[in-house]
């Protein structure tokens, strides 16, 4: 009877059939599968029933193997990069947005989307095309006379890379818009008014104010770039493996079930380890930011 | 001066051209002779008719239209439930549930795959229809909670508590004051869970089965060796699907605002 006495008085089967649907499905699709994964990883492999008694360590130590850390230590390459290349591009492309009117910028922001709607495996297939030896982008360059024969794109940690920006833009852009939204404008007013160069007010305030959004948009760029198999597989040479590929072989090809589940908790692990600094960030200019879960509850 | 201000413009336009290269190219090669598309060797409809012929890839296209268009549709649907429920109701593990959206919407798709893949396996679920729906329905989720839960914010309390005062319960006060308040973030909400379906590849291919497969999957056995000009067409129609359906939006938004006026 506890439980109930806090709920709402008034109709109290329809309110109680709301929270009964929302805590079971999150109970029994989100909460259930993560603790599987973690109970998962440590136990021991087994070819029939994926993973089975006794507990073992022994996943997390084979992370430390040669092979293995390189692929680690390449694909945290490969997806550093690529934030790095979203933010670059996305900054001002944010900043420019959030100026524009409000229709210009929804529409905008709506055909940033329309892409999407062709499965992004299909726009990596385009990008392939795109780089190929007889590719536009190899014409482009020869019609131009910047290079005299074609240059070998694909296959290469560039072309992955290149794949990883174009698929994972839009989302570097959004919470960045969102940031540059809540910017107070009458604070870069009042420095200009009190001498503030472009450069400091650029540095100072726009820079800082903005930092919850740079922080959201490398963090919803970078962990799923290092899970993102397909662009590596048809872009990628054999040495340009992401953690994706490593998770996914393990899954559907040597059936190393544990090994797989302790590559996930790793980025799952990595995962909160942003979200503290994204925290951190969060406090430091005292406002609630678009990815916080209190916005949920 | 003059410089700097035709700079944003050119650079937004340069941002847009990136963007759409790469499918304008697989549209225009979905009309060429040529098969591997480097040159344009003239108009022609075989690829379209060799699609309508290729069963295996028009169902796989089939299925993740109605994959994607169910999984918004519930998706929709219980999030909306979700929200209330975290709108309206102080209850046990409430944190808990709202720390769950969280994650769910900021783990990677890699993880939340194998996630998928562990309790279907753990439950004894054949991979199908029903895993792929289940999960579809799941990561689509927390995007549309915080869609609608945005939405209730800005909502009136004291309108909510009138309406209780005169006697409306509670279920009256969702369907007369709640829901025609939510029906711009419902429609975005259902829209963005569409995309997300359409655009998923990592979760789909770890939950798919034999008996039920969808693009994704079809299309990366297909690419991953050669080049398939089908490929194109499927990228030309749903390219043609997602303008028609923006400018369907586009309609009905503006109607609205013209009965407001």
């Amino acid at each position: 009877m506890l439980r109930t006495a806090c709920v709402h008085l008034r109709s109290p089967l329809f309110s109680r059939t709301l929270i009964a649907i929302t805590l079971s499905w999150l109970g029994i699709f989100v909460l259930t599968p993560h603790l599987l994964v973690m109970m998962t990883s440590v136990l021991t492999p087994d070819t029939t029933n994926f993973a089975v008694w006794p507990l073992t360590f022994e996943a997390y130590t084979r992370l430390w193997e040669p092979l293995y850390a390189t692929v680690f230590l390449d694909s945290l390459y490969l997806s550093v990069t690529a934030t790095l290349f979203c933010l670059l591009l996305g900054y001002p492309f944010a900043y420019l947005l959030s100026r524009l009117g409000p229709v210009w910028r929804n529409v905008l922001l709506f055909l940033m989307i329309v892409p999407f709607w062709t499965n992004s495996l299909i726009r990596t297939y385009a990008l392939k095309l795109l780089m190929g030896n007889r590719g536009l982008f190899n014409d482009l360059l020869m019609g131009l006379g910047l290079i005299d024969s074609p240059i070998q794109m694909l296959y290469s940690g560039f072309a992955v890379t290149f794949g990883l920006v174009y698929i994972l833009f839009p989302f570097m852009v959004l919470p960045l818009i969102s940031s540059f939204d809540n910017l107070d404008k009458t604070l870069l007013e009042a420095a200009r008014d009190l001498g503030a160069s472009a450069a400091q007010r650029f540095w100072r305030i726009i820079v800082p104010l903005t930092m919850p959004g740079i922080i959201a948009g490398c963090l919803i760029v970078f962990l799923p770039a290092m899970g993102m198999f397909y662009v590596a597989d048809l872009l990628g040479g054999a040495r340009n493996l992401l953690l994706g590929n490593l998770i996914k072989n393990q899954f559907l090809v040597m059936r190393d079930w544990p090994f797989g589940s302790a590559l996930s908790v790793t980025l799952i692990l990595m995962m909160f380890l942003m979200l503290a600094v994204y925290a951190r960030a969060n406090r430091r200019i005292q406002r609630k930011g678009g990815l916080d879960d209190a916005n949920f509850a | 001066m003059r410089i700097s201000r035709s700079l944003p413009p050119l650079y937004i336009g340069l941002i847009f051209t990136l963007l759409y290269l790469p499918i304008t190219l697989l549209v225009i090669n979905s009309f060429n002779i040529s098969k591997y598309g480097y040159v344009w060797q003239g108009f022609t409809w075989k690829w379209y008719d060799k699609l309508w012929h290729n069963t295996a890839l028009k169902d796989a296209f089939l299925h993740s239209l109605s994959i994607a268009f169910t999984a918004a549709t519930l998706a929709t649907l219980l999030g909306l439930l979700m929200a209330l429920a975290l709108y309206r109701y102080r209850f046990p593990f409430k944190r808990t549930a709202s720390a769950l959206l969280f994650i769910l919407m900021l783990s990677p798709d890699i993880v939340l795959a194998i996630t998928f893949l562990i309790v279907f396996m753990a439950l004894g679920l054949q991979l199908g229809f029903w895993s792929l729906l289940i999960s579809h329905i799941t990561f689509c989720l927390p995007f549309v909670v915080i869609t609608v839960y945005a939405q209730l914010k800005g909502l009136d309390r004291n309108l909510l508590e009138a309406a209780q005062d005169l006697g409306a319960g509670e279920r009256s006060l969702v369907r007369l004051i709640i829901l025609p308040v939510l029906r711009p973030a419902l429609g975005a909400s259902w829209l963005l869970s569409f995309t997300l379906s359409l655009d998923d590849v990592i979760i789909s291919s770890f939950v798919t089965g034999p008996g039920y497969e969808i693009l994704p999957i079809r299309v990366f056995s297909m690419v991953k060796v050669g080049v398939s000009p089908e490929v194109n067409v499927i990228a030309t129609l749903l390219l043609a699907i997602s303008l028609v359906s923006a400018m369907l939006i586009a309609l009905l938004l503006h109607r609205k605002k013209d009965e407001k006026t």
